[in-house]
């Protein structure tokens, strides 16, 4: 019912912009197409093959218009009886009987049979007219369906008269201001067996159903809206068990949301080599590689980081069934049970192969709707585009990519490259649509085969330009330095060896160093030594010569003391200053 | 080709021969219920009407009823009736029921259908 009113508010703001009123169909992508639905009050041709989905087409318009729209509708049924048209739309989930009950749609059967009458002279198809005329008149009917009137051309042995009474009941049909749909039979060379297109010129829808490689793709193209633009591209469309999508790509604008936040990729030197935060919410993931390089272990670690922060994450694999990725997880230390139990990892599992592109985008579609995922997972999507042609292929990542970022949903997409040669082209042409592209390859020589990864390109952030080896354990996995010197990169046990090497160099210079620290070492000592020596050396005779020194002013003293007492004896009268301390004093520095 | 014309001539021949004996088989066999279906009084509606009564009235007498329906006045018996072309004249018995679509300028289906005596007395 949200889809519905979201549906009915696209109609509305497109109505808004063109003039010529429109008549929503309610139809999944086919107002989009067509710019708000079929032209209101005009007739529409409907063309196609067998299996094309006509009726349906047609059925789903009344169908939508009486339930969603309030405009009850006339279904006027030439080929199908009420009871078989009943059960055919009830298989896709229309409530045709009790809308009939309901006095929404009155389904008219009309049974003409060539057998079953003469002609006796001249007659018109006023009997259809006046049914219709009853039929609408009766619940006041806005929309009408005639499936298909070409059964008339085969009953009605009169051409001429079937014609003119034909430009006359699309005529009448428009003077009555009915919206309606006419399906027809494709023609060799026209677009309708009998030409009908020649008296519906407003709008033309032809329907087609193709086989490609086995399997078939059903297309819609607008061939002609008088007045009004619309879509001219074939768009696929899908008969599912709520009636028909169609998936226009161009219809898609490229007007979404980009967030800022950072989502960590469960491996810390991946996320170191974003700019350290990992990638961006809701951008789209590329991660390409050889077989055997770990493309899978990479989105498990991705999912199980996700579910961890309590994200809900959906995993569609097409390889491989969720119990044998869960399984093979193991091997690396990675539980996946606990958070499918929790409800916030969910796979699932399909064969490429089980159906076409469009079937296969429709269940993805819904898949994501009901579980609503935080980040979406496609493993492998190569072998999903395998499926179908290129160009289908890279429509479909597109629209998916898109649905996605409309509805802020991360995704990460792995697509398997052939070995040995550069990338396929169909990846150069699905990385435009990828805002990070992490590249795993296989590095071969020396007798060994190591993985190594790098972000080839990451739109909006900081990253690392080098080349890392991816190590697979049974502990997880880890991104460590690639060595990368004069010979080139050097992984696994080469580069170990280089390791090795290296710190045998080092070990080399310290040992070099060690040995010079202790010679000086050594040189100091001795050094100190001499000194020491030296030193006590000039003790020494510093003590001898303050032995001298004491002698001397001893004996001045008491030459002094000898002159002054024989002065005395004399009677000199000279004074006599007592210094005798100076004077060692003197001889000291002198020393 | 040689054997082909010579059954036709048989069956002409033998044609007249029927009339005496069929009339008064299939006339005591019931009534002859005829129902016209005609979309109002256009004079393509006029001409069947015309030329029903003038059937019935020549050959078929009292053992006749005619219903002359418009769809204008009653649309739902299009419907219930299975109408497409107007005028359609619906012999409902004898069974199996019949239909002829037309104004009815051409009767000799019709007098064939009815097992009439091709000596139809109404102009053709």
């Amino acid at each position: 019912m949200k889809k519905t009113s979201a549906r009915h508010n696209g109609y509305k703001r497109a109505a808004v912009a063109t003039q010529l009123p429109k008549c929503p169909t309610g139809i999944q992508g086919l107002d989009e197409i067509t710019g708000g639905g079929l032209p209101r009050g005009r007739p529409t041709l409907v063309c196609g093959g067998a299996g094309c989905g006509k009726t349906l087409l047609a059925a789903e318009f009344l169908v939508r218009g009486a339930v969603e729209f309030d405009e009850p509708g006339v279904l006027m049924a030439f080929e199908e009886t009420e009871k078989e048209l009943k059960a055919n739309v009830a298989s896709l989930g229309f409530d045709l009987e009790g809308l009939v009950r309901r006095g929404k749609v009155v389904v008219d059967y009309v049974h003409i049979e060539r057998s079953e009458f003469q002609e006796s002279g001249e007659y018109d198809l006023e009997g259809i007219f006046v049914r219709l005329a009853h039929a609408i008149d009766s619940i006041g009917a806005k929309r009408v369906v005639l499936d298909t009137l070409e059964v008339l051309f085969a009953s009605l042995p009169n051409e001429a008269v079937l014609r003119s009474e034909l430009r006359r009941l699309f005529r009448w049909l428009k003077d009555k201001g009915v919206t309606a749909v006419i399906t027809a039979e494709r023609g060799r060379e026209q677009l309708t067996r009998h030409g009908l297109e020649e008296y519906v010129s407003d709008c033309v829808i032809v329907l087609d159903h193709r086989v490609n490689d086995q399997i078939a793709t059903r297309h819609l193209r607008v061939v002609k809206y008088r007045g009004a633009m619309h879509g001219t591209n074939e768009f696929p469309f899908l008969i599912g068990d709520d009636g028909i999508g169609v998936l226009p790509i161009t219809s898609l604008s490229l007007n979404h949301k980009a967030s800022s936040e950072r989502i960590a990729t469960g491996i810390p030197r991946l996320d170191a080599m974003l700019g350290g935060k990992g990638f961006f919410r809701g951008s789209s993931i590329l991660i390409t590689g050889t077989p055997g390089t770990g493309k899978t272990i990479i989105s498990c670690n991705f999912a199980q980081a996700a579910a961890r922060r309590g994200e809900r994450v959906l995993y569609f694999s097409f390889e491989e069934s969720p119990d044998q990725i869960m399984r093979n997880m193991h091997s690396i230390g990675l539980r996946l049970e606990p958070l499918v139990q929790k409800g916030l990892l969910r796979f699932h599992s399909a064969r490429p192969s089980l159906y076409g592109l469009e079937m296969h985008l429709a269940t993805m579609f819904k898949e994501i709707a009901a579980f609503k995922p935080h980040v979406v997972i496609i493993d492998p999507i190569t072998s999903l585009m395998d499926s179908g042609s290129d160009s289908e292929g890279k429509a479909m990542v597109t629209r998916l990519i898109d649905y996605l970022k409309a509805g802020q949903v991360t995704s990460l997409f792995t697509s398997l490259t052939q070995g040995g040669h550069a990338l396929a082209q169909s990846e150069a042409a699905m990385s435009s649509l990828m805002d990070s592209w992490v590249l795993l390859q296989d590095y071969e020589g020396n007798g060994e085969r190591n993985r190594v990864l790098y972000v080839l390109k990451a739109r909006g952030m900081k990253h690392s330009n080098q080349i890392r080896e991816f190590l697979i354990s049974d502990r997880g996995i880890d991104v460590v330095d690639a060595y990368i010197g004069a010979s080139g990169v050097l992984t696994g046990s080469a580069r170990a060896a280089q390791n090795a090497l290296e710190k045998a160099a080092v070990l080399e210079g310290q040992q070099e160093a060690a040995q010079l620290k202790r010679e000086v070492e050594r040189k100091r000592k001795a050094l100190e030594r001499q000194i020491s020596d030296l030193r006590s050396d000039y003790e020494g005779e510093a003590l001898e010569l303050r032995r001298i020194a004491e002698q001397v002013g001893t004996r001045t003293l008491m030459l002094t003391t000898e002159r002054t007492a024989s002065g005395i004896l004399r009677q000199a009268d000279a004074k006599v200053v007592v210094s005798p301390q100076s004077k060692p004093k003197a001889g000291k520095k002198n020393g | 080709m040689k054997p082909s014309p010579k059954p036709v001539t048989t069956k002409k021949s033998a044609a007249p021969s029927r009339p005496p004996k069929r009339p008064p088989a299939p006339l005591p066999a019931g009534p002859y219920i005829l129902r016209l279906f005609v979309a109002g009084a256009t004079a393509r509606a006029q001409k069947a009407v015309l030329r029903v009564r003038e059937l019935c009235e020549a050959e078929l007498k009292d053992n006749c009823t005619l219903e002359v329906i418009d769809i204008y006045q009653q649309p739902a018996l299009a419907r219930t009736n299975q109408i497409v072309a107007t005028p359609t004249l619906i012999i409902e018995l004898p069974k199996p029921a019949r239909r002829f679509i037309g104004n009815l300028t051409n009767i000799t289906g019709l007098v064939v259908g009815l097992n009439l005596s091709t000596k139809v007395k109404i102009a053709l």
